[in-house]
């Protein structure tokens, strides 16, 4: 029980993430999270004003499905098998998140210099939340897959495309991270 | 229903593995894309090589899925265009916002509701992607 409370090492997650791929195509789905965003706005009527969501959204049930399970599971693993230690991230982390503002930095899993609730109300902190997501959204559509898609189901399978996806995500991650977080923090 | 319950239980599981990894967290991708860490690399490397693995045998064997069909990943269409810039575009959004499409929901069950303004400015990307799909160059 111990060893479930602390936090996971990589090489128990990776191959766990790999096995939940490999169940979903073994139901005959496949292993992709973005592709629920299509789905929520095709039941939302975007469809209305796109061919891209005229789709028979009823034979994705079973994605919204797993997001259901995933949000349940998120609750348990956060309030029942977890204890409240702080996140053993890399010292250059920490002091680098230091010098660009950020406090307390791994005492829970979001920065609370953006997610707490009075970030959110404050017109950068929204613009941050709203940019980011929006570019997620978009450009996983784009890309045709986002990181259990492509990252996950298609480097397993060897295919070109997603690894050309993967190059990109790192791409747009390092830009960021190196290049605009200087300017935005 | 019945059918639906073993997409939840795999679902928990998601969930579970994803906040234990840490790989939810917005700390975590900071630190992946200043290779501060091998944490991350390692997840995801363990978790591709594990599905080579896992994909070799099913092929060798040739797994039948319970719907009765072989087991096979669909295959993405070939190109260049679209992967190179959606996947950038997704990779800034990515850093930004600190979570991809499975963590920001997974985000709500821990407590974390702001990360619902996230969902919605991604169901809104998705949106105007879908509107100018024909325009882009793919």
């Amino acid at each position: 029980m111990e060893f479930i409370l602390q936090p996971w090492p990589w090489y128990v997650s990776g191959p766990i993430i790999a096995i939940i791929m490999f169940l979903l195509l073994y139901f005959g789905k496949t292993f992709g999270m973005s592709s629920n965003l299509r789905t929520l706005c095709a039941i939302g009527g975007a469809g209305k004003h796109a061919e891209f969501f005229k789709f028979d959204w009823k034979s994705q049930r079973w994605n919204l499905v797993v997001v259901l399970g995933a949000i349940l599971g998120g609750f348990i693993a956060h309030y029942f098998l977890s204890n409240p230690i702080d996140m053993d991230l890399s010292e250059a982390t920490v002091k680098d998140l230091n010098e660009l503002g950020f406090n307390n930095v791994g005492q829970s899993l979001l920065p609370p210099e953006l997610f707490s609730w009075d970030a959110v109300f404050s017109l950068k902190g929204i613009l941050i939340l709203v940019i980011g997501g929006f570019l997620v959204g978009f450009g996983t559509r784009y890309a045709g897959g986002c990181t259990s898609g492509h990252a996950i189901t298609g480097l397993s399978s060897l295919q070109l495309p997603s690894l050309i996806a993967v190059v990109g995500f790192f791409l747009g991650g390092l830009i960021m991270i190196h290049l605009i977080f200087p300017i935005l923090f | 229903m019945g059918k639906y319950i073993k997409f939840f239980i795999v679902g928990i599981f998601f969930g579970i593995v994803l906040v234990k990894s840490e790989a939810v967290s917005w700390y975590r991708i900071f630190e992946m894309f200043k290779f501060q860490s091998f944490h991350m690399y390692g997840i995801i490397g363990t978790a591709v090589g594990t599905g080579v693995i896992l994909l070799l045998i099913s092929k060798q064997k040739k797994i039948q899925t319970t719907e009765g069909t072989t087991l096979r990943v669909p295959l993405k269409e070939r190109g260049f265009t679209r992967y190179i810039i959606g996947g950038t575009i997704f990779g800034l959004g990515w850093a930004l916002s600190g979570a991809c499409p499975g963590p920001m929901y997974i985000l709500i069950g821990t407590g974390a509701f702001s990360i619902i303004i996230v969902i919605a400015a991604a169901l809104l990307g998705t949106y105007v992607y879908g509107l100018l799909k024909d325009k882009l160059p793919h």
